[in-house]
């Protein structure tokens, strides 16, 4: 691939201003993620006393880690905040990609509509049919489940899957599907070993835009699930949040720990970004 | 054996009709070349003929069987396409193996014949390689070279050769005549370039909206057009068509090919202006504003001094003129 900067021969200048900018936006967007990591070491007066410094001998404290870790279920709720949110991605990632080849690939009556009618819930929040989701799920027996949740998310992610994905199906090669076709493949092979990889920048992209408010949502696994067996991370985390005392190293220490996995996923899927940049399958 | 028949074959997407009523016989063995404007429906008659595209109406046989509704995979053809189309994730020998290895072949057989494909092509250093570590040239052989294994009844070429450069596409054109030679096999070839068409072609097709206009040999089609639109498509430069009336014949227009005509600077002819000349070395071509006739090319051999807006008379061999008329179509015999 070729790098704008290293094009643009000599241009230090505006290598450097480039690069200043990203930085400070780097900067300004971890400070936040900073503040909590420092904060969740400290003691609760040194929090309150100076939240901006970093952690000394004197007023480093683990009690927050500590609370966690013994009070509550913790790693039960890390558990099921990484079931529903890997399980709800892997089914977005499966069927919206699906949706999309077919939506791209076949022509059929109403293949417009369909699109539309698909892409329609990325402007109606799934939260609006909050009622009648609970009855569903009442009536289904599936409360205070972890497949109650997944079922949701799954249907919140897909319409903007659906609609990222099918505008990158378009582009792979109609002559390459064609030439897999001739040699004999099915069409669950072509998507699968040909379509799938050409999108994986997409995927990843779609992946990263689902994962996010998945596993910070609090509102569906505190209607849907809020039983101690199925709390997941961010409902579980609420117990250090009182009314009228909040027990702030309990709060920041969760905090931290629960960046880690969205982290980790989201160095998963960016690697995903670089390596998918295939060439060479036409022109 | 490898034969093709096309009977009524028809193509509509919705309600704009793309291939009407073509009729086609192509013989075991033969090379044929389809040539027509851009949209005209080659490439759709091409997909219609491997299967990826379902014929709306008419018959599609191949070696005397009816392959309407047969899937492409199981028709006993191989293609060949313009963007290459290699599966990016193989390497040289798995593209090239992918449809034996699919259709159940024993791996030892594959693999010989990948082998021998590759012998043929040249390939043999980069059966480990990806497509993405190929030039565009051995791309395009690999694709080649993936027709070749399965040993197919038909060859279909989608322009092959319009994303190489200009040396590599004359070689590429040789190693695709050589290798029809060699297999014998059945050979249909779409191209947009006359120089392809006519040196490849048992036979050329040259197909306008969707429907034949004509089919003959490459020779036969120079020196036999049906109609102005084939008199004015094969060749290049292409034909002038010259206003009939303002030289005293009948019809609308009648056809010289810049090959067929001298210059002069005096004497009888056609008087105009030289307005504009290409050296090509080997050849000269004077661009000659005439009146009525509007612009005419003029095809010399050999190097010619001729400036722009020097006064020239065009001399028009009458004996090899084509006449057409209203319609475009060739007046027989020519009039007097
Ligand atoms: N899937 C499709 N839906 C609707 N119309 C189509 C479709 N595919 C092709 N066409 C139309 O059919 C006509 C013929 O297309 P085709 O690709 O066969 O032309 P072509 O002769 O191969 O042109 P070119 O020389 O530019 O490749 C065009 O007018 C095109 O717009
Ligand atoms: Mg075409």
């Amino acid at each position: 691939m070729s790098n704008p900067f290293t094009s643009a021969r000599g241009n230090l200048g505006r290598t450097a201003a480039a690069h200043a900018i990203l930085i400070a936006y780097t900067i300004l967007a971890l400070y936040p993620v900073f503040l909590i990591l420092i904060n969740s070491v400290k003691q609760r007066r040194a929090i309150f006393n100076d939240p901006l410094a970093l952690p000394t001998a004197e007023t480093f404290d683990p009690i927050g880690f500590q609370t966690v870790l013994e009070q509550g279920n913790f790693l039960l709720y890390f558990q099921n905040s990484l079931i529903v949110t890997v399980a709800s991605l892997f089914f977005v990632l499966l069927f919206g990609a699906m949706a999309a080849f077919a939506l791209a690939e076949y022509r059929f009556r109403g293949n417009l509509l369909m699109g539309l009618y698909l892409a329609l819930g990325i402007m109606i929040p799934i939260r609006l049919g909050t009622v009648a989701i609970l009855e569903i799920m009442v009536a289904a027996g599936l409360v205070n489940t972890l497949t109650s949740l997944v079922l949701v998310y799954t249907a919140q992610g897909l319409p903007l899957a659906v609609f990222i994905l099918s505008e990158f199906m378009r582009q792979v090669s109609d002559d390459l599907k064609n030439a897999a076709r001739i040699d004999g493949l099915s069409e669950y092979r072509i998507f699968f070993t040909i379509a799938l990889p050409l999108v994986r920048p997409a995927m990843a992209t779609v992946a990263v835009f689902t994962m996010i408010p998945i596993w910070n949502d609090l509102w569906f696994p505190l209607i849907l699930a809020p039983g101690e067996a199925t709390k997941t991370l961010t409902l579980g985390s609420q117990i250090f949040l009182g009314q009228y005392v909040t027990d702030w190293n309990a709060v920041l220490a969760a905090l931290s720990l629960a960046i880690f996995p969205v982290v980790v996923l989201y160095l998963i899927f960016s690697r995903q970004l670089i390596r998918g940049i295939t060439k060479g399958a036409v022109k | 054996m490898g034969q093709l028949k096309l009977e009524n074959a028809c193509k509509s997407f919705g309600s704009v009709d793309v291939i009407r009523d073509v009729n086609l016989e192509v013989q075991d063995g033969e090379f044929c070349v389809f040539v027509g404007p851009s949209g005209c429906g080659k490439s759709t008659l091409l997909r219609m003929i491997a299967g990826l595209e379902d014929i709306t109406s008419g018959d599609i046989l191949i070696d005397g069987q009816l392959v309407n509704t047969t899937p492409p995979s199981q028709r006993e053809i191989a293609m060949v396409f313009q963007s290459y189309a290699l599966y990016p994730h193989l390497n040289v020998r798995d593209n090239m193996g992918l449809g034996l290895k699919q259709a159940g072949q024993p791996k030892a057989e594959i693999a010989t014949a990948v082998d021998r494909a590759a012998g043929m092509l040249d390939l043999q250093n980069y059966l480990t390689r990806r497509p993405g570590e190929l030039s565009g040239g051995q791309r395009q052989r690999v694709a080649i070279g993936r027709a070749i294994v399965r040993k197919p009844k038909l060859f279909l070429f989608d322009e092959p050769l319009s994303n190489l450069d200009a040396a590599l596409r004359v070689q590429t054109r040789i190693e695709i005549a050589n290798l029809h030679r060699e297999l014998g096999a059945t050979m249909i070839y779409v191209t947009h370039d006359q120089v392809e068409a006519m040196t490849l072609a048992d036979r050329i097709v040259v197909l306008r909206d969707g429907r034949i206009e004509q089919v003959g040999a490459p020779m036969e089609l120079y020196n036999n057009p049906a109609n102005e639109f084939v008199a004015g498509f094969i060749g290049s430069p292409k034909m002038n068509f010259l206003n009939a009336g303002a030289l005293g014949a009948a019809g609308k227009s009648v056809g010289i090919r810049p090959e067929h005509i001298q210059l002069a600077t005096e004497g009888d002819g056609i008087a105009g202006r030289v307005s504009h000349v290409e050296h090509l070395g080997g050849e000269t071509l004077v661009y000659v504003k005439a009146d009525p006739h509007g612009l005419v090319t003029v095809r010399l051999f050999g190097e010619h001094s001729y400036a722009v807006n020097d006064q020239v008379i065009m001399r028009p061999d009458m004996a090899r003129a084509f006449y057409f008329d209203d319609n475009g179509q060739r007046l027989h015999p020519a009039p007097a």
